[in-house]
């Protein structure tokens, strides 16, 4: 929301405060500013001039010598412009003064050029003419650009300070208003705020007007869905004249960026900048059959809006229509057979009010978002519309430009009234936390027109209609606190009885993710929680994959953002792509983030987020043995109950068959862990192997105990033996190592695998593999036949599996 | 009569001239092998009397000592020598770099996040964490937006299907925990949230927010702003001010928007707090009424107040990034640099 300074002060006359000032503390009650700035911030020494005498350049075709006359004096100015006559008033900048650069040369001279002195062609010259684009203002707000700004037509004379002629001496302030307060989106709300914040009186514009004739059939007006139309009120504007509005009123709107177009559509936009109220203006003799009819369109109806565009409407969106057909969108846009033109010689007026999420809808749906469907969206007050058209016949009235009937023809059912609250002064101050009185309660909601009277503890406060957002005691505490100062408020701890809650199993796993990835040397990676449904090819799923289902957004910003991801496999491999890619030579990255399971078709319910854990990496030190070294780190870390076994899986689709495995605890499978398959790394644009290791956590919440108890260290000493074998090459290590565990007894501590080799000096089929086994007991020192009575055990079952011992 | 004292010089003479182990050890064969002076002598006490041997033999056994002891220090010397050679020939270059494990690093936002969570964990707070994927009753319309409402296109959101959505705030979680109806309320609620604007410098589909909800009887705006003021100060540094600005959310009522003062400037105004002196950091307010009526609390007895921040703007303020495309990149030279 934009308004100017001088805009503002035709309500609040004596304001003495703008800029910087003006900016804190308006923002401190609740209007916040966005931005201000001077509109002749990089203007200096401009005046009016008169053109006494034009000559062209004796050395320059182009050129033109001007003697301009500057109210003291007569100086000489080169132009390049060719619309200079003799006669004409035009803006001057003298020598040392200044002016702003022109649109597309803004970024260059942010702080305006200095005008010196100098010579043309030979010719002096001692300043320079000026473009309205040289003012700093947007040439289409004054008739489009057209060379030297022609100031003939302006109440003006040689030697006025051309700034103030043209109105720039002025503020430009930018607005933002939060969306429960319709009333300041016009310059009237604004200015009450403003009057309020500094204590200043609120001057309200006139609304009255004399009336020449009257006529009380001029329109008949019917309004059939009342439901998105609760007041169209019309009035009746004979023998207009069409033509161009006064300075003041084309300069209000210049400064808040509307473009002037004539009289009648200028009222009405500076009715709409105002109130906040949109209105509208039909050619009245246009109207067929003398009778406006609000109601749906019907599917398919076409209509010509009045920027010439045809749009295709459904029965949904609410037309003004005529006795044959619709003449405007309601609330969006009119039509091109009713609009005002030059020759138009009666008006009617329109200032209605609809539903705003009807507008907001119809409006998204046409693509046609306007000034008016922007306010009427945001759901205006009917009353509120009232005043506004007669504001604008106040305004015809001023601007003698035509004669207003007496009669004022509405259909408005359901009239909205102001309404009483009653708020309890203590309930205020110990939402607030301050101890403001009754009284000075009083005087903060009547300076903002919300009358109060005190009983006691009780507060009766009258609720004008535009303050919808108005409706109970915290509604009032804000409006009170607004004045009082938010800044004047204490600072107060909460006194709390609180009872503070342990940590979760998963909230430690977590942790424990995230602490074993660092430690590791992984960073933290974060993806977006959807993708594209291409990504399910990449990584070569089955048709039927159960990662296949997944939720798809109604909505997505695009086709790459479409479903909620299955699995972190993809989010991981194109981080590792974009980091291969910009030629980073190891790279290792985790992501602890949701998957998102459906569990049932339409999603009526809500899907199993599922906490997983991925940790990728690539580079020279990787293999798939370090990957599990991590996976067992972890799995250790979160105390989990239960035996942890890595099983070959040669069926994920998109890892390498021979170099991935299941990850177990007991019978539940938790993760993997592997190599990825050279194919996907290839869809990834990566161009070497690449590890992952996934897990979810759930489950692994699910198996972790957290049960951790001392077990006594031994005092008597370790004996340690080398087991070295000849191992059929098909047996895996672990069902040597299961031999170990269910034959070593008790005695045997520990045991840890430390030379493996295939090749010469071993028979073909044959691996060689070599243990180290460590014995050990609680309560003595170990005999030699002790531990020969155990290693037998174990060799027996070794032997059973085809493995013998190495001589 | 052999001459005790004259052996003994000379032995001592000797070691204090023997330059090397080897020297050292012919002294010590010299006095105490098979053909040695001192064994020699050991050797004649027994054609002795005890008398004299006795006398004779402290005599010899001190002076067998000495020397022994004096070869044990020398060769100490000695060996002392030749190790200090050996280090010397051991020495590296300490410049050379270091093997390390390269300890990862925690992203951006997750290091803020935390920081943000420990302030509030000191405090009391509990962190409670919800759906992501939501329904829009608790987005929504216990949160005082109903269907239809304006703020429902400032939070433009991700649909499922007309009950179910990604949410676009992390306070339905709150919704969720004020329905269980037990107070007092005293909690954050942090994550995940999702708005469809378009990536760019600025915007991102997907980003983080930290939220907090206090409930009691008599909560007021001061515990609010006394709680607040208490964060900033953690998080920003104690020289950090702060303003609170009348604002609206249909959350709270009365609502503001909590700036601190620009920690580049001081307050001042440059470049960074767009000459404002201030830089917003969160939305915060008084619980509005009509949400306890929607969670199924009696408006009457609660009073509360409820905040939110978003992790990627602190995290962007904090570390002076300049694009929150950085922050999805994922690029490990981004990453490392944050600890």
């Amino acid at each position: 929301m934009k308004t100017s300074d001088k805009f503002l002060k035709y309500y609040v006359k004596d304001l003495d405060v703008s800029g910087k000032e003006f900016a804190e503390a308006i923002t401190l009650t609740g209007t916040k500013i966005e931005t201000y700035e001077r509109l002749d911030k990089n203007l200096e020494k401009i005046v009016v001039v008169k053109l006494e005498k034009v000559e062209k350049h004796p050395d320059a075709d182009k050129l033109f010598i001007c003697k301009a006359y500057t109210g003291k004096e007569t100086i000489q100015i080169v132009t390049g412009a060719p619309n200079v006559y003799e006669g004409m008033l035009c803006p001057a900048v003298l020598v040392g003064g200044k002016v702003a650069a022109s649109a597309h040369e803004n970024n260059e001279y942010p702080d305006g050029i200095v005008i010196k002195e100098g010579k043309l062609r030979g010719v002096e010259s001692h300043g320079m003419l000026c473009s309205i684009d040289e003012l700093g203002r947007p040439a289409d707000l004054y008739g489009g650009s057209n060379g030297i700004f022609d100031m003939s037509n302006i109440n003006c004379k040689a030697g006025d300070d051309a700034i103030k002629v043209l109105n720039l001496d002025d503020t430009l302030y930018d607005f933002e208003i939060t969306s429960n307060r319709i009333d300041c989106y016009s310059v009237i709300g604004i200015a009450k705020e403003v009057a309020a914040t500094f204590n200043k009186k609120f001057t309200e514009p006139k609304t009255t007007f004399a009336t020449s004739f009257k006529d009380n059939k001029y329109i008949d007006v019917e309004v059939k869905d009342k439901d998105l139309c609760p007041l169209f009120s019309t009035r009746f504007v004979k023998n207009i004249k069409v033509e161009e509005s006064p300075e003041w009123l084309k300069d209000c709107l210049r400064a808040v960026g509307i473009r002037p177009i004539n009289n009648i559509v200028d009222i009405t936009n500076f009715v709409m900048m105002e109130y906040g109220q949109p209105m509208h203006a039909y050619d009245y003799d246009t109207i067929r059959g003398k009778k406006i009819v609000v109601k749906r369109a019907s599917k398919g109806d076409k209509f010509t809006t009045l920027d010439g565009q045809v749009r295709e409407l459904d029965d949904t969106m609410l037309t003004i229509c005529d006795g044959e057909g619709a003449i405007g969108i309601a609330g969006i846009m009119g039509g091109e057979n009713s609009m005002i033109t030059d020759s138009c010689k009666n008006l009617l007026f329109e200032a209605a009010n609809f539903d705003g999420t009807n507008v907001r809808l119809s409006a998204k749906k046409l693509g046609l978002r306007t000034e008016a469907s922007n306010l009427f969206e945001k759901g205006l007050d009917p009353n509120n519309a009232i005043k506004a058209i007669n504001r604008a016949c106040s305004l015809i009235e001023d601007l003698k430009c035509g004669e207003i009937c007496e009669d004022f023809i509405y259909v408005y059912p359901n009239e909205v009234k102001n309404k009483n609250i009653e708020v309890s002064v203590s309930k205020v101050n110990s939402l607030l936390g301050t101890d403001i009185k009754a009284e000075a309660m009083k005087e903060i909601l009547d300076k903002i027109d919300l009358t109060t009277t005190i009983s006691g503890d009780k507060l009766t406060i009258n609720v004008p209609t535009i303050r919808k957002d108005i409706n109970n005691y915290a509604d009032i505490a804000e409006e009170v606190m607004r004045f009082y100062g938010y800044d004047k408020a204490g600072e107060t701890i909460p006194k709390l009885k609180l009872s503070p809650l342990p940590l979760t199993k998963q909230e430690i796993i977590e942790t424990n993710a995230l602490d074993i990835a660092i430690f590791n040397g992984f960073s933290e990676a974060m993806n977006y929680s959807f993708e594209s449904k291409k990504v399910y090819d990449m990584l070569r799923y089955k048709e039927d994959a159960k990662e296949r289902n997944y939720i798809t957004i109604l909505n997505p910003l695009g086709e790459e953002f479409q479903v909620m991801r299955t699995q972190l496999v993809n989010g991981i491999l194109k981080s590792l792509s974009t980091n291969f890619n910009r030629r980073t030579k190891t790279a290792k990255l985790f992501e602890l983030a949701n998957v998102y399971l459906p569990l049932d078709k339409d999603i009526n319910v809500l899907p199993d987020e599922r906490k997983t854990y991925i940790l990728g990496g690539y580079g020279k030190e990787l293999n798939f043995y370090v990957f599990k070294g991590y996976a067992e780190e972890f799995l250790q870390k979160s105390h989990v109950a239960g035996k942890v076994s890595f099983v070959k899986n040669e069926n994920i689709e998109y890892m390498h068959p021979g170099r991935t495995a299941d990850i177990f605890i007991d019978d539940m499978k938790v993760g993997y862990v592997g190599e990825v398959h050279e194919i996907v790394a290839k869809n990834y644009e990566i161009g070497t192997k690449v590890y992952i290791a996934q897990f979810d956590i759930p489950s692994i919440v699910e198996k972790s105990d957290f049960v951790c108890k001392y077990s006594e260290i031994s005092k008597f000493p370790k004996s340690e033996r080398d087991l070295s074998m000849t191992v059929p090459k098909e047996i895996t290590v672990d069902k040597i190592e299961k031999i170990f565990t269910e034959r070593g007894g008790k005695l045997l501590e520990s045991f840890e695998l430390f030379d493996i080799y295939e090749g010469e000096q071993v028979a073909t089929g044959f691996k060689s593999i070599a243990y180290n086994l460590s014995f050990e007991s609680k309560d003595h020192s170990l005999t030699t036949e002790e531990i020969d009575g155990v290693i037998k055990k174990i060799i027996n079952g070794l032997s059973d599996l085809g493995i013998e011992l190495r001589k | 009569m052999i001459n005790i004292d004259e052996l003994k010089s000379k032995a001592i003479e000797g070691i204090k001239n023997a330059k090397s182990l080897k020297d050292l050890d012919d002294i010590r064969v010299n006095y105490f092998g098979k053909k040695g002076e001192i064994t020699a002598i050991m050797q004649s006490f027994k054609d002795m009397a005890a008398e004299e041997r006795k006398t004779l033999g402290k005599v010899v056994n001190d002076a067998r000592e000495s020397i022994e002891n004096l070869i044990k220090d020398k060769q100490t010397k000695f060996n002392e020598a030749i190790l200090n050679e050996k280090l010397k020939l051991e020495s590296i270059d300490v410049s050379l770099p270091s093997k390390k494990v390269g300890i990862g690093h925690f992203h951006p936002c997750t290091i803020v996040f935390n920081d943000v969570k420990n302030i509030f964990e000191k405090m009391g707070y509990v962190v409670v964490t919800g759906p992501e994927v939501e329904y829009d009753e608790y987005n929504f319309e216990k949160l005082n937006i109903e269907k239809g409402h304006p703020a429902r296109d400032e939070q433009d959101t991700f649909y499922i299907n007309d009950k179910v959505l990604l949410r676009t705030q992390t306070s339905p979680v709150q919704a969720r925990v004020m329905e269980k109806g037990k107070l007092p309320i005293c909690m954050i609620s942090a994550g995940r949230v999702f708005r469809s604007d378009s990536v760019d410098a600025t915007h991102s589909p997907t980003f983080h927010q930290i939220e907090g909800l206090v409930v009691d009887n008599d909560i007021s705006f001061t515990d609010l702003k006394g709680t607040l003021t208490m964060f900033a100060k953690a998080f920003f540094g104690e020289d950090i001010k702060t303003r609170f600005r009348p604002h609206h959310f249909p959350f709270t009522e009365p609502s503001a928007e909590m700036d601190v003062s620009c920690f580049k400037c001081g307050g001042k105004g440059c470049r960074f707090c767009k000459n404002e002196g201030w830089i917003e950091i969160l939305g915060c307010g008084m619980v509005n009424p009509r949400v306890y009526e929607l969670c199924g609390l009696d408006k009457d007895k609660c009073q509360g107040f409820a905040f939110g921040m978003g992790i990627e703007r602190l995290a962007l303020l904090k570390y002076e990034i300049d694009d929150m495309r950085l922050l999805y990149e994922n690029d490990v030279r981004f990453l490392n640099q944050f600890d």
